[in-house]
């Protein structure tokens, strides 16, 4: 199946992509920076073709499994990872998501592929706006997450006094906690209106529009998480090391909303 | 042919040699022009800059000329010529090459790796050319030596980390800020080094400065020098709440900003970052505060310390520059004897005789049968007319004419001879 063979090849380039980034981090240069973007364009074309041959294939956005979760979910970290590199250039940003975003392909890889028939309770044209707003929003908070990290590692250099290799090469701290902030900015609202439009789905197809799934529970928790980030900082100016912290933290709980539910926890939205 | 180099540098003379020797503004076109009439100069080109004085000539015979060079030095600038002895070092052939090929690459720097010195050699080649006393081997050397000192910036990392105070300063406070022309700066003294400091960073864009100085009239005096602002030293800790870079040089016996203070300023200013650097010995600022979030505490030995470690880094990376300069100084070598005139001759004539056999080929196949008499008529002609074409570039390349390098590298280009000619 044509699909699965563009998959294996957007997995290897993500590899070989994901191990130039880990290069870059020791010992980086220009060409390494290079490599390492033009293996992930080169990843991201493939990727793109295996979603759509499934999405041809299937006739609906191919977000029904976890493999295909889980691979639609480093699809848009990756486009996000690309607008942030054309809009800011931010040096080293791709040695923190790289390898992200390959170990998200390689668990992708390992459930089961088949397409399926989309189970009638999916569909509904709610089906492919709350997905991908909800996925959209859980890359932004992944970039912010990396993000923050890449601040805590920059911070570490400068209060330390340790003024190396990595340090020269790190954006400044302003800029890695402004990119944080625009990117929780953006992931926030994305996944309100996730929850917004899946309560109103959720409402035509089963008659009520809050259930207490644990899918919509972690959901609401992690809103909460962010809600919280954006309110202490515009409130009690929680900015820098706390915000980075913080943009962590939130992102360990999309994490178990996307994989720690389906997989631990039985509700409405396991439909594997 | 050879290269010759004659100078001084701040590791072989002291400042006022130096001055006395240098060639600054219209004394630089008229020393030129001088130098380059020097009946045993064929090229030159002077480089003259505050650490040193540089002269670079093509010349006949190198021995002769050294003497000439120095003659005319010593006249030109009217000092006695025993004068010059320990200061000036003289190059010639390949240790020629390599000197100008390291000046441009900032290995031969005070500060090893400054940027400033390539822009310099740019400077003085230019200037050689717009008053035409440069020739087909310097203005060679001189582009290699451009080229090569990119090369050396862009294979190394030996400019790539301050080492001077200041700079380490400007360095770290683009790190936490991103860019400073937005950044409002605050000194805390008026002392010589608060000025220093206060300058250099006007030249790196910071823009909005506030002077806070214990006898109010002296800051505003300062404020008024940087077009800033002078406040109270009393009322500092309000100014603290706006202010994103400190720079303290009050000489106060003690502490004059306590961690609770600061904690207080950083809840009021909702954490902006602030990068504060204590030049005074005994610190005026409690260290405490470096525990603070988002303030960042350099004292002057903080700061020497990151210089030091550049340096060291730098002299490292000075090793890697020489390797590639050994390499281009080779190639360099290789053009410079591909331009002598036997294998020019040799490579005309290979030349010519490709080109005949090939065409002499192709128009004996293409006429088919022929009686060897015919045959032996055109090949007769053909070498004929390839002999008289080439006879006569062959004997002006055989003349010991001043402009042979011209000649060479012009019948070079003419004939499409390519040597190890790279660039």
């Amino acid at each position: 199946m044509p699909a699965t063979i563009f998959f294996e090849l957007a997995l290897t380039m993500y590899f070989a992509s994901a191990i130039v980034a880990v290069i870059e981090l020791f010992k980086g240069s220009h060409i390494t920076s290079k490599i390492m973007l033009y293996l992930a364009i080169a990843g991201f074309v493939l990727h793109s073709l295996n979603i759509a041959i499934r999405y041809s294939i299937g006739g609906h956005l191919p977000i029904t499994n976890m493999h295909e979760a889980a691979s639609f979910f480093s699809w848009c970290i990756i486009l996000l990872f690309f607008y942030l590199e054309y809009r800011y250039r931010v040096g080293l940003l791709g040695s923190f998501i790289m390898p992200v975003v390959f170990i998200l392909m390689l668990s992708s890889s390992v459930f089961p592929r088949a397409i399926k028939e989309l189970s009638p309770v999916l569909q509904s044209s709610w089906f492919s706006i709350h997905i991908s707003l909800a996925f959209l929003g859980d890359a932004a908070f992944a970039m912010a997450a990396g993000v923050g990290l890449m601040y805590l590692v920059q911070e570490h250099f400068v209060k330390s006094k340790h003024l190396g290799d990595l340090f020269h090469r790190l954006p400044s701290l302003q800029m890695l906690d402004d990119i944080n902030y625009r990117l929780i900015s953006l992931g926030f609202p994305l996944l309100t209106l996730a929850i917004i439009t899946g309560a109103l789905w959720a409402e035509s197809a089963w008659g009520s529009y809050w259930r207490w799934d644990p899918k919509e529970v972690w959901s609401l928790i992690t809103w909460f998480i962010y809600a919280l980030v954006l309110h202490v900082r515009l409130t009690a100016g929680w900015r820098g090391k706390r915000a980075a912290i913080l943009s962590i933290a939130g992102f360990c709980a999309v994490l178990f909303t996307f994989f720690g539910v389906n997989l631990l926890l039985k509700g409405l939205h396991t439909f594997i | 042919m050879n290269i010759v180099v004659i100078g001084l540098n701040h590791k072989t003379a002291e400042v006022e040699v130096r001055e006395k020797l240098a060639f600054h503004g219209p004394k630089l076109e008229e020393g030129l022009e001088r130098f380059r009439a020097i009946p045993s100069v064929n090229e030159a080109v002077i480089l003259s800059t505050c650490n040193r004085v540089e002269m670079y000539a093509k010349v006949k015979d190198p021995a002769g000329a050294t003497e000439e060079i120095k003659d005319f030095i010593s006249e030109f600038h009217g000092i006695r010529r025993d004068y010059l002895k320990d200061s000036l070092y003289i190059y010639n052939g390949s240790a020629a090459v390599r000197h100008v090929f390291s000046v441009a690459s900032s290995l031969d720097s005070m500060v090893v790796g400054e940027p400033q010195i390539l822009g310099q050699v740019k400077d003085a080649f230019e200037f050689a050319l717009s008053k035409k006393t440069t020739g087909v081997i310097l203005n060679k050397l001189m582009k290699k030596a451009i080229s090569v000192a990119k090369r050396v910036r862009t294979e190394t990392k030996i400019a790539e980390n301050a080492v001077s105070i200041s700079y380490a300063a400007v360095e770290l406070a683009r790190k936490i800020f991103t860019e400073l022309s937005s950044k409002s700066f605050i000194l805390l003294g008026a002392g010589e080094m608060a000025e220093l400091a206060a300058r250099y960073l006007m030249n790196n864009g910071v823009s909005d400065i506030v002077v806070a100085n214990r006898t109010y009239e002296r800051g505003c005096e300062l404020a008024r020098e940087f077009s800033g602002r002078a406040v109270r030293f009393e009322d500092f800790q309000d100014e603290l709440l706006h202010s994103d870079i400190v720079i303290c040089s009050t000489g106060a016996p003690d502490y004059v900003l306590f961690r609770s203070d600061m904690q207080n300023i950083m809840k009021r200013r909702k954490n902006r970052p602030v990068f504060i650097i204590d030049i005074t010995v005994p610190r005026n600022i409690d260290p405490g505060i470096a525990g603070i979030d988002n303030v960042y505490l350099y004292t002057v030995d903080d700061l020497r310390g990151v210089v030091n470690t550049n340096v060291d880094e730098r002299q490292k990376e000075a090793a890697k520059a020489g390797r590639i300069i050994e390499d281009e100084v080779e190639t360099f070598l290789k053009w410079e004897k591909s331009l002598e005139t036997v294998p020019t001759i040799i490579a005309l004539r290979n030349r010519a005789e490709e080109i005949k056999n090939r065409e002499l080929e192709r128009i004996l196949n293409k006429l088919g049968n022929m009686s060897e008499k015919d045959r032996e008529a055109i090949e007769y002609l053909a070498s004929a007319i390839v002999n008289k074409l080439i006879h006569p570039p062959t004997v002006a390349l055989k003349e010991d004419v001043e402009d042979r390098d011209i000649l060479v590298a012009t019948i070079k280009r003419l004939y499409g001879i390519n040597g190890d000619d790279n660039g």
